[in-house]
């Protein structure tokens, strides 16, 4: 069989449709250049009636909404997972990591909790300020003209508060606190720990005649079909087409690797046609890629090539290298005095409308680096597991347990919205010990090696996590709540979660100025390669105590203009 | 149609036979608005999503016998009342019929649930639970509906009882009657601008100015977001 090979020679290639490939498709496109993106699963439009989930109820779902088909819910826009049929991951040394991918037009911009925190100035000099790690060769000042173009185009409410390591931004209006949001202001307060407005990219006011303004379903997380959130389709790739850019879409095509000629410079990529099995070849003057960390750096180490023998761009060893994902841990607290509530439309926007930047001083703490505080409750749609808590509810205020009849109807009602969950989201340190690698003995069922994960959290993840839910429980007992279940141990590192569980991996073609201890460099370019780009968050050098995405956006968006006014130079 | 013919319907796939439970252990009728058998499925699945609930809903696990129990504990967990629909009535033991095929783990612990109450059924009253009066069934939920009273023997009935009441409870409050008892009011558009003031006060709280001066002002949200060069919104 032959691959077969496209005439055309494109500008561009755009490897993946998220938050870095979309918005690479927006301004390379906007510049005039010829675009291919290809998209390792289907074309996905929020406003499309078929595919919506939006304003459906538990009730149009068999299962009321269960994770048994979707990882998050019946109703979540993500198709993918943690695990995908046919597209195996392993891991190694005991490792625990779980690897979540959405494989549709805009990736996991379409399902996200919007949470758009930029980076700060310190966030980028880590290793200057605690030795653990590594600097960024860039600085805040070099992403903040970015930042506030993002603000712009996309749309984030939030609020200028002229903190030290969050910066201000321009910011949409934000919504008013819920009255769960309220007992938490109190709780926070009473334990000394600062509440915002959230940051979250949702449009609470208008920002353009093509998107709507947000009607508070709180469903962002099933893609909105007024563009009133933040999604790579419908605020990146359909507004780009719309003006009129060259851009060829490529959907259901899974690229295996990047080719090269003989002076080691990119010529194109060959994908696999997941609906014909076979394999086309694209050809373009510049390479970029945004398949996610993971896949990124899969896909560089599965192109390997006479001048890259180790894979592309590897000739430091450092692509897979460096992976880290946020610390995460969480506690669900009962708060009697939310007990018996009246009802009333309380949905609001999708997500927390208050929240908690990092407020510590780690001179006074055992562990480095920080974590935000996140926000759940109120009076939401019931969904399946609704009512199976009841009994241990009971329990704290001496109520009956058990039992049958219309007493239960009593018992629903008493604790419906009665809930506050908290959730921390912090930075780990980088390791170059916690790696994704090619496994030798694997493919997928597209015949692609697949990654093999090793991972391990340090000492300082774990104490964080400890500190995460000492946190939780003064912040509970300040709005007079009690924290369900146990407290976690140190035998179970104190709650944290497996690496990958909280989504925000990164690392692994990390940006440096030295070819020897980094992949790309400070605009994201392959050393070794200078025609290949990474958009996606492999280039960080360290995960914040944010969320990458409105990172990822900005550097996607920097990186552009250099490619630009690089192939203008006629560098590239 | 008689409840045999009803529970058939559930065993053969009442969505794809568009029959339902509830429209002959009582005479109220499947409300407007839920969806119906043809539409059931109109919830943005893709293809493979389709097929897998094409094939779980021509799949049967229950018998007849298991279902006609389930239904039966369904409603003594969530009876009929002046006030209120029973849980029958709100498809409830459609949706345990269901779920049980989608959630694997519930086959056993119900499956094997419902025998144990048979054979517990058996040793008070020489009969299964169904055949039971209404006094005897309440005889046998009493001794194993309340966690933390339960004789040790008889601490697996507990199990299973606990297990059925929260699929009870799911499939009743999330399905529309339940929805609607439980006051829920949203999934609707709407403009949402704060806790009703009544409602905060009644907690103790009211919203500070300062924090109110970052809020959307919803009389401008239509008004396209300018901002001076510092950052201040303007419009």
């Amino acid at each position: 069989m032959q691959i077969k090979e496209a005439p055309e020679t494109f500008d561009i290639i755009i490897v993946g449709s998220g938050a870095g490939g979309g918005m690479a498709t927006k301004i390379l496109s906007e510049a005039g250049l010829n675009i291919a993106v290809i998209e390792a699963g289907p074309f996905f439009d929020p406003a499309n009636p078929e595919s919506r989930t939006q304003l459906k109820w538990s009730y149009e779902s068999p299962r009321r909404g269960a994770s048994t088909t979707r990882d998050f819910g019946d109703f979540d826009a993500a198709y993918g997972g943690w695990d995908i049929e046919g597209e195996p991951y392993t891991k190694k040394n005991g490792t625990k990591f779980d690897w979540f991918r959405s494989r549709m037009l805009g990736g996991r911009t379409n399902h996200w909790g919007r949470i758009s925190l930029r980076f700060g100035p310190l966030d980028f000099k880590r290793k200057s300020l605690d030795g653990l790690g590594d600097d960024w060769p860039i600085s805040y000042d070099d992403v903040k003209p970015y930042y506030d173009k993002v603000d712009k185009l996309i749309g984030v409410f939030g609020s200028n508060e002229n903190l030290p390591n969050d910066p201000d931004g321009f910011f949409l209006p934000a919504p008013k606190p819920r009255l769960h949001e309220m007992y938490y202001i109190k709780g926070a307060r009473n334990a000394n720990v600062p509440v915002y407005p959230s940051r979250l990219s949702i449009l609470t006011k208008a920002i353009n005649n093509e998107r709507g303004v947000c009607f508070y379903c709180s469903q962002c997380n099933r893609s909105c079909s007024a563009y009133a959130d933040f999604s790579s389709g419908s605020c990146l790739i359909f507004p780009a087409q719309k003006s009129g850019g060259q851009i060829k879409l490529f959907t259901d095509s899974m690229v295996r690797e990047v080719v090269t000629d003989d002076s080691g410079k990119a010529t194109g990529v060959i994908f696999i046609n997941k609906l014909d099995r076979k394999e086309y070849k694209l050809n373009a003057r510049v390479i970029v890629l945004a398949a996610s960390a993971c896949s990124t750096a899969r896909i560089l180490l599965n192109s390997k090539s006479k001048t890259h023998k180790d894979g592309l761009g590897n000739s430091s060893g450092l692509v897979g290298k460096y992976l880290h994902d946020s610390t995460g841990s969480g506690r669900v607290a009962f708060v009697p005095d939310l007990m018996n509530r009246e009802t009333y439309n309380e949905d609001g926007v999708g997500g927390m409308h208050v929240y908690t930047p990092w407020w510590g001083d780690n001179k006074k703490l055992n562990f480095p680096r920080g974590y935000h505080i996140e926000i759940s409750g109120g009076l939401g749609m019931p969904a399946y597991g609704f009512g199976f808590n009841i009994d241990a509810l009971n329990k704290f205020i001496g109520g009956n347990v058990g039992g049958y009849g219309n007493a239960l109807r009593d018992d629903v009602k008493k604790f419906y919205g009665a809930m506050v969950g908290l959730s921390g989201r912090g930075e780990s340190i980088p390791m170059e010990s916690n790696y994704c690698e090619i496994d030798p003995d694997v493919v997928d069922e597209w015949g692609i090696p697949v990654l093999r994960f090793h991972y391990k959290w340090s000492k300082h993840e774990i104490l964080q996590a400890k500190h995460m839910h000492d946190t939780f429980e003064e912040i509970i007992d300040g709005m007079g709540g009690h924290a369900l279940g146990n407290k976690p141990t140190e035998d179970e590192e104190f709650g944290l979660l497996a690496p990958g569980r909280i989504i925000h991996e990164v690392g692994t073609t990390r940006m440096g100025n030295d070819p020897k201890r980094s992949v790309t460099n400070k605009y994201q370019q392959l050393h070794d390669a200078d025609n290949v780009f990474v958009v996606d968050a492999g280039p960080f050098v360290s995960q914040a105590d944010k969320n990458p995405t409105w990172t990822i956006l900005a550097l996607s968006w920097r990186t552009c203009d250099y490619i630009v006014s690089e192939l203008k130079k006629q560098n590239i | 149609m008689n409840r045999r013919d009803s529970l058939k319907s559930i065993l053969l796939g009442s969505v794809a036979t568009g029959l339902a439970l509830n429209g002959c252990t009582s005479n109220v009728q499947k409300p407007d608005g839920l969806p119906k058998a043809e539409e059931g499925l109109l919830y943005g699945r893709t293809e493979s999503e389709k097929l897998r609930d094409k094939k779980l809903f021509e799949s049967v696990f229950f018998s007849e016998h298991e279902l006609s129990t389930i239904a039966v504990l369904c409603d003594i967990i969530l009876p009929k009342s002046e006030a209120y629909a029973s849980a029958t009535e709100a498809d409830t033991a459609e949706f345990i019929a269901f779920i049980v095929k989608d959630i694997r783990e519930h086959q056993t612990p119900l499956r094997g649930g419902v025998m144990w109450l048979d054979s517990f059924s058996n040793k008070l009253y020489n009969k299964e639970f169904i055949k039971c009066s209404e006094e005897e069934q309440f005889n046998i939920c009493d001794q194993i509906a309340y966690p933390g009273k339960t004789k040790p023997e008889l601490i697996q009935g507990e199990a299973f009882f606990t297990r059925l009441r929260n699929l009870t409870l799911t499939g009743y409050y999330t399905s529309k009657i339940g929805m609607e008892e439980l006051g829920y009011k949203g999934n609707t558009p709407n403009v949402w601008d704060g806790v009703p003031d009544h409602i905060l006060k009644k907690h103790g709280f009211e919203y500070e100015e300062a924090w109110l001066a970052k809020c959307v002002d919803q009389s401008k949200r239509g008004d396209i977001a300018q901002w001076d060069d510092e950052g201040n919104l303007i419009s």
